[in-house]
């Protein structure tokens, strides 16, 4: 199996190599792929979006139903997630662990115990976890705000510099995975539940799509944002401007929930009880 | 000499992707546990991606992002001052798909490791053919 396999993957690997021949070379300005469209896209990116980012441009415009089933697929996968792993009836564990917080001591309590779940003195622990971990989870917690302001000016500067909707969500959902590694995933969920990663993956794919089916209404093609203009009150050149920055949003928010969905359902097996 | 030279520098780029590619489909192949074949797949996805993105250069051009493009200092734009964005546009998606896929995957693994207790897939496999036998 093994020596068939190299075989195949040398034979594979020779083919390649002798099609590389033919290949343009690195940075060639005219290689057929830099030769079509691109250079339209270059020159009237600036005249039809006055978006100076083309990539931004590109993406949320002139290749905005690309972008819209890329969502759509992002959201699918979270969907997918939930469903092979989410175990929605759960038995009480055999054992819980919770730490006194004066005193730093541990109790197990079996299954069948009376719970101190209410009282202030009393914190839940995961099993798994127990070293008591003052100093990442304070570092994390200072950390998380900046990286999620970060976030916020990735998504919302993507017009002028690199970034945008997936980027910026990708670095938000990372900043509320960081906070669920570093304390715990209870606690994360009480600030972002499960209810609310979903419902808000949804709406970011809604405001995608709703913004193109607003511009349907307003009598223009199926994300064609000049047809904004009037309800914008700006030019037909800044609507898609505007539009692009409103898709990016929903790309955003849909992005952030479906990471921290995926992340809720992998890291707990899908009982989102004890995490990491 | 030179021409095998200049040969290196025009093609180096997609030899490493080759390179790259490769080793993922060589993990693919061979390997029997699940993640090394997830691991595999995604080194497979990284190729495509160096691919995409080095098609994208242009020699002398500037990340595609006009500068001044508004206000007085606001010109004309020609393509070959401005590398090609399309394959980048592509790849910005395909980079955050890949993880979501990834994601999916993981979920698959895990689901197989609580039916049968292991990720290696002759074990598994065996385990198939005890439960129901042909």
């Amino acid at each position: 199996m093994r020596a068939l396999g190299l075989a195949t993957v040398f034979c594979f690997g020779a083919i390649l190599f002798y099609i590389s021949f033919d290949f343009p070379g690195w940075g060639d300005e005219n290689s057929p792929a830099s030769r079509h469209v691109s250079p339209y896209y270059i020159e009237h990116t600036m005249d039809d979006t006055s978006v100076p980012n083309i990539v931004t441009a590109i993406l949320a415009d002139y290749r905005g139903y690309d972008t819209l089933f890329e969502t759509a697929v992002i959201f699918s996968a979270g969907l997918a997630c939930f469903f092979l792993l989410r175990i929605p009836e759960r038995q009480a564990p055999p054992a819980r662990f919770y730490r006194h917080l004066a005193t730093g001591i541990t109790f197990r309590i079996e299954k069948g115990g009376r719970l101190p779940e209410d009282t202030d003195e009393f914190e839940r622990i995961d099993s798994v976890w127990v070293p008591y971990d003052v100093i990442i989870g304070m570092t994390c917690r200072l950390v998380v705000p900046f990286i999620q302001l970060f976030a916020l000016y990735v998504i919302a500067h993507g017009h002028h510099s690199p970034g945008g909707g997936f980027q910026g969500g990708v670095i938000f959902g990372a900043a509320i995975i960081l906070f669920a590694i570093s304390n715990n995933l209870r606690r994360t969920l009480k600030r972002m539940s499960e209810k609310t990663s979903a419902l808000l993956g949804s709406l970011g794919v809604l405001i995608y799509a709703g913004t193109g089916i607003l511009c349907m209404v307003l009598g223009a093609g199926f994300l064609n944002y000049s047809a904004l203009a009037s309800l914008l009150g700006v030019d037909p050149v800044s609507a898609r401007s505007h539009g692009i920055l409103i898709v990016e949003i929903g790309v955003g928010i849909a992005v952030t929930a479906v990471m921290v969905w995926i992340y809720y359902n992998l890291s707990s097996a899908g009982r989102q009880d004890e995490g990491l | 000499m030179e021409a095998l030279g200049s040969l290196i520098i025009a093609k180096y780029n997609y030899w490493a992707v080759i390179a790259l590619l490769l080793i993922g489909l060589y993990a693919m192949i061979t390997k029997k546990n699940l993640i090394k074949k997830i691991i595999g797949m995604n080194i497979f996805q990284t190729a495509i991606i160096l691919f995409y993105v080095s098609i994208g250069s242009k020699k002398g051009a500037t990340i595609p992002i006009i500068t001044h493009g508004h206000g007085d200092a606001s010109h004309a734009v020609h393509s070959v001052e401005y590398i090609n964005p399309l394959p980048h546009v592509l790849m910005l998606t395909a980079i955050v798909v890949s993880v979501a896929t990834l994601g999916v995957a993981l979920a698959l693994a895990m689901k197989v490791y609580s039916q049968y207790g292991t990720l290696e897939e002759d074990e598994i496999r065996e385990k198939i053919m005890e439960s129901e036998p042909v």
